[in-house]
């Protein structure tokens, strides 16, 4: 008991910071403490936290997944060009979307795997491609005025004093939710973690790396589809340039966290909270409306540094404790 | 040669064959037209030297090395795993010689990973546990399974791969040094678990290195010899001359005798004295003293206490009580590198998982230590790195003999010979030793034991930790031998014998309570 809340020492900090920042927030701006922001930060960081599901298995796996926000840019503009254009139909080009990307990131996972390359270099180039050819699509922004979008903004859980529950914020708990259950409940979430251990090991013991390889680049590619789809839902457009950078958010608010960038520990609900927390310095901002934006990347960047020497450090400390062997029963 | 001999009538039938395995690494022939047959409910020795081919072998069946050559049936039908987890389908487990589990998943994740229970899709946690408990009882060990495995020693975690392996065995146990880490207790664990496999008719390879074992439990014996096939014959055809003829191509040299007699010798200055050093919980406070030109050595069961000890003596482990003097100085050992800077050297019993830099080639193993201790500022030239290179090379019988190979191409025993090549290359004042002959072969064993004598007689201090008890008493002083962390008889001059030893470790402990263990 006591070791497995050791385990999750990072996370249960993540979210004392979470609160600590929450309740910060609230004693300046009292009007802060609501239902109505605390929605509002769900829904504005619905896209972001679905890419941050899908980074947190890379990472644990011991890889990096650098195209997700290229991905999320091609998304939209693929979305609005399909429905605007070509008159796809929003579900079927929901559906189009979704298996563009699996191929896409299954792709990338067989090359990393098969040629032996680093994720690193396969996602970069990957990133590349992928923004590439959306500016090949178009380089302009495209509304999308479908009915689907316009109806899916009206269609929200609504609570008292106007706060809503947006579909984004829905699919958004949905995908932490499932992949809470993936990575710490089933086979493949076990292997996950067994790659990020030790990769040759991994083979060794009979498991079918090629394959978990390719899957959890394939998911995080998906998710980052949805991002992208949930993306233009909430824009209700579709712009080349959109997403630029989400790739590094979303590894910052996994290594925030609690997830070792070198892969083999992490939790799928600390990257959640790490979404939380730049959503929270971002709302504050925008709250006191004098600050500039960039005062976000500042926070967060000194939240990053914080963070990893508070996991140095824990980590030290449990390598410490660990050292004493245990006994054997005649 | 021996031929392999012709199945005798009404013997078991054949399990697995393995017709003309080849392989080769970049023009360097590894095997080469190997034959082997296991039968049911046999268990083979699969015998050789450092760098004989059995890992390689064992790594061609599986599909984990690709083979150049050669066909293999399984009851009688041909198969070609292509990969570890092929294999494991086909009935065939394996516990390979590096280190094969996830460090940072608990125990029993790693005892099933890959075929967890579940239901619905979802692993069933608690069934699990119930079941890795169940497996592990099976082996004498009762641990916390919720733990990851890195918390526990290796000697542990080699006893959770073979759990694994043994539970995954449907027809065939390939075991490639299982023994190298355990000690006397476990391995009749082992072997008992292994005559139960035997009877329900599955066929187990064994690689060992200690020839004990192979007579203790094996009933054939293939040896293989330069990547080649030397011999294959049931145990009682094949007595341990031969074997040792046939695995090495020539007679063993000697020097395996009783160290020369005891003269009372003038106490020579002690190189490092502690006193009532101790760690709570971790090893009770203890003397001792070190002296130039002599061996001291710790004896004693596995988590006993022994590598605890030098571990506190080296520093790696911050003692709380006691007192330490070098050269007569007073001084504060709080560090490895304050350990190695008053003249140190440590060559851990870990060393196969935690010592080699697999990237660097077996010269810059070697002189890697030797480089550290000299500082970044006074680099070694290239001459003296080649020469210290060669001289341990051919010392140690480092095989094959090329310095600028990267070490993680050499077999596991080479690999361990470059790493006590590495600390003895520092020439220290007090060299700490962990096991210095596990998974080295009997060819090998005895220069290292030559070794040990000369640098002793040059006037080094030792401290070796050993469970090799006839080896020990060949070159130790002084013998300390330890009970539950504590340091119970010290046995010295004529007392240094193997009965003593053993009558000391075995004497009847204080209280039948369950081993330390980490909270
Ligand atoms: N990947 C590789 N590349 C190049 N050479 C290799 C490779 N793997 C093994 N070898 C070489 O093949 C030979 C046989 O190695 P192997 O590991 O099979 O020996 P072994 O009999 O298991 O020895 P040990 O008792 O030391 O474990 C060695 O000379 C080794 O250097
Ligand atoms: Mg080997």
């Amino acid at each position: 008991m006591i070791r497995s809340l050791s385990r999750l020492t990072p996370v249960l900090a993540t979210l004392a910071v979470f609160l600590a920042g929450f309740i910060a927030c609230s004693l300046v701006y009292p009007n802060f403490a609501s239902l109505r922001v605390v929605m509002n930060l769900l829904t504005d960081n619905a896209f972001l936290a679905i890419v941050a599901v899908g980074m947190t298995f890379v990472i644990i796996s011991g890889g990096i997944d650098l195209s997700v926000g290229s991905v999320i840019g091609f998304t939209t503009v693929f979305l609005a060009l399909a429905i605007e254009r070509w008159g796809v139909p929003p579900l079927m080009a929901f559906v189009l979307i979704l298996v563009i990307c699996a191929a896409f990131g299954a792709a990338m996972g067989a090359i990393i795997q098969y040629f032996e390359l680093p994720a690193f270099i396969v996602t970069l180039a990957g990133m590349f491609l992928a923004r590439g050819v959306s500016f090949l699509l178009s380089t302009e922004s495209i509304p999308i005025t479908a009915d689907l979008y316009a109806h899916l903004s009206e269609h929200a859980f609504r609570f008292e004093g106007g706060s809503r529950l947006t579909v984004p914020a829905m699919i958004m708990i949905a995908v932490v939710l499932a992949g809470m259950v993936l990575l710490h409940l089933t086979r493949f979430g076990a292997n996950v973690y067994a790659l990020g251990g030790s990769r040759q090991a991994t083979a060794l013991m009979g498991i079918n790396v090629a394959r978990t390889t390719v899957l959890i680049y394939t998911l995080s590619s998906v998710l980052a589809g949805l991002a992208g789809i949930v993306f233009s839902l909430y824009t209700s457009s579709g712009y080349s340039l959109s997403a630029v950078g989400v790739e590094l958010d979303a590894i910052a608010a996994v290594v925030i966290g609690g997830t070792l960038l070198s892969g083999g520990y992490g939790f799928i609900f600390g990257s959640f909270l790490g979404v939380m927390i730049q959503g929270l310095i971002q709302t504050y901002i925008s709250f006191d409306g004098m600050l500039s934006s960039w005062w976000a990347k500042i926070a967060t960047g000194l939240l990053l540094f914080a963070f990893i020497a508070f996991q140095q450090f824990t980590l030290h400390l449990a390598r410490r404790s660990r050292r004493a062997p245990a006994g054997v029963h005649p | 040669m021996l031929a392999t001999s012709p199945p005798a009538a009404g013997a078991a039938p054949d399990l697995l064959a393995l017709i003309g395995f080849s392989k080769s690494f970049a023009g360097f022939t590894a095997l080469d037209r190997v034959d082997f047959t296991l039968k049911v409910g046999e268990i083979h020795a699969l015998l050789g030297e450092n760098g004989a081919g059995k890992s390689t072998l064992i790594k061609a069946m599986t599909g984990v090395v690709a083979r150049d050559a050669g066909t293999m049936r399984l009851d009688g039908i041909e198969i070609a795993p292509r990969s570890a987890e092929e294999a494991v389908r086909a009935g065939i487990a394996t516990v390979y010689q590096e280190v094969n589990l996830a460090p940072n998943l608990s125990v029993a994740q790693n005892l099933f990973l890959g075929r967890q229970p579940t239901r619905f899709g979802l692993v069933r946690e608690g069934e699990m546990r119930r079941r890795a408990r169940a497996l592990l009882a099976e082996f004498g060990l009762s641990i916390d399974i919720a733990a990851p495995l890195e918390s526990y020693s290796v000697a542990i975690q080699h006893i959770i791969a073979i759990a694994r392996a043994v539970d995954q065995s449907a027809r065939v146990l390939i075991l490639d040094e299982p023994t190298a880490s355990l000690d006397a207790q476990e391995v009749e664990v082992l072997f008992a678990v292994m005559r139960q496999l035997k009877a329900r008719g599955i066929g187990i390879v064994f690689v060992t290195h200690f020839l004990d074992q192979v007579y203790a439990i094996c009933d054939r014996i293939t040896v293989l010899r330069n990547g080649r096939l030397a011999g294959s014959a049931p145990v009682a055809d094949l007595p341990r001359l031969d074997l040792v003829r046939l695995m090495l191509g020539r007679e063993l040299s000697a020097a395996t005798g009783r160290r020369p007699p005891h003269e009372a010798r003038a106490p020579s200055t002690a190189v490092a004295a502690f006193r009532g050093l101790g760690k709570t919980g971790y090893v009770v406070p203890f003397d001792l003293t070190l002296r130039a030109g002599h061996v001291v050595g710790l004896a004693g069961l596995l988590g006993s206490g022994r590598t605890e000890t030098v571990r506190l003596v080296f520093g790696a482990e911050r003692a709380d009580c006691g007192a330490a003097q070098v050269a007569g100085q007073k001084a504060s050992i709080g560090s490895p590198r304050e350990a190695m800077a008053l003249g140190f050297g440590y060559c851990p019993e870990e060393r196969k998982t935690e010592g080699i830099v697999a990237e660097l080639t077996v010269r810059e193993n070697i002189v890697l230590a030797l480089q550290a201790r000299r500082g970044a500022l006074a680099p070694l030239s290239r001459r003296e790195q080649d020469a210290i290179a060669a001289k341990f090379i051919r010392l140690l019988d480092i095989r094959p003999p090329d310095p600028e190979r990267p070490i993680g191409l050499l077999s596991g025993g080479n690999q361990q010979k470059a790493l006590l090549a590495r600390w003895l290359a520092t020439a220290p004042q007090l060299l700490i030793l962990d096991e210095p002959t596990r998974g080295i072969d009997v060819g090998a064993h005895a220069e290292i034991i030559k070794l040990i004598r000369d640098l002793c007689a040059e006037g080094m201090a030792l401290l070796v930790v050993s469970s090799e008890l006839d080896e020990l008493v060949t070159y130790a002083d002084e013998v300390i031998v330890l009970r539950e962390r504590a340091h119970v008889a010290r046995l010295t001059g004529a007392q240094v014998e193997v009965p003593a030893i053993l009558a000391a470790i075995a004497e009847v402990p204080s209280s039948a309570s369950p081993p330390v263990r980490a909270a």
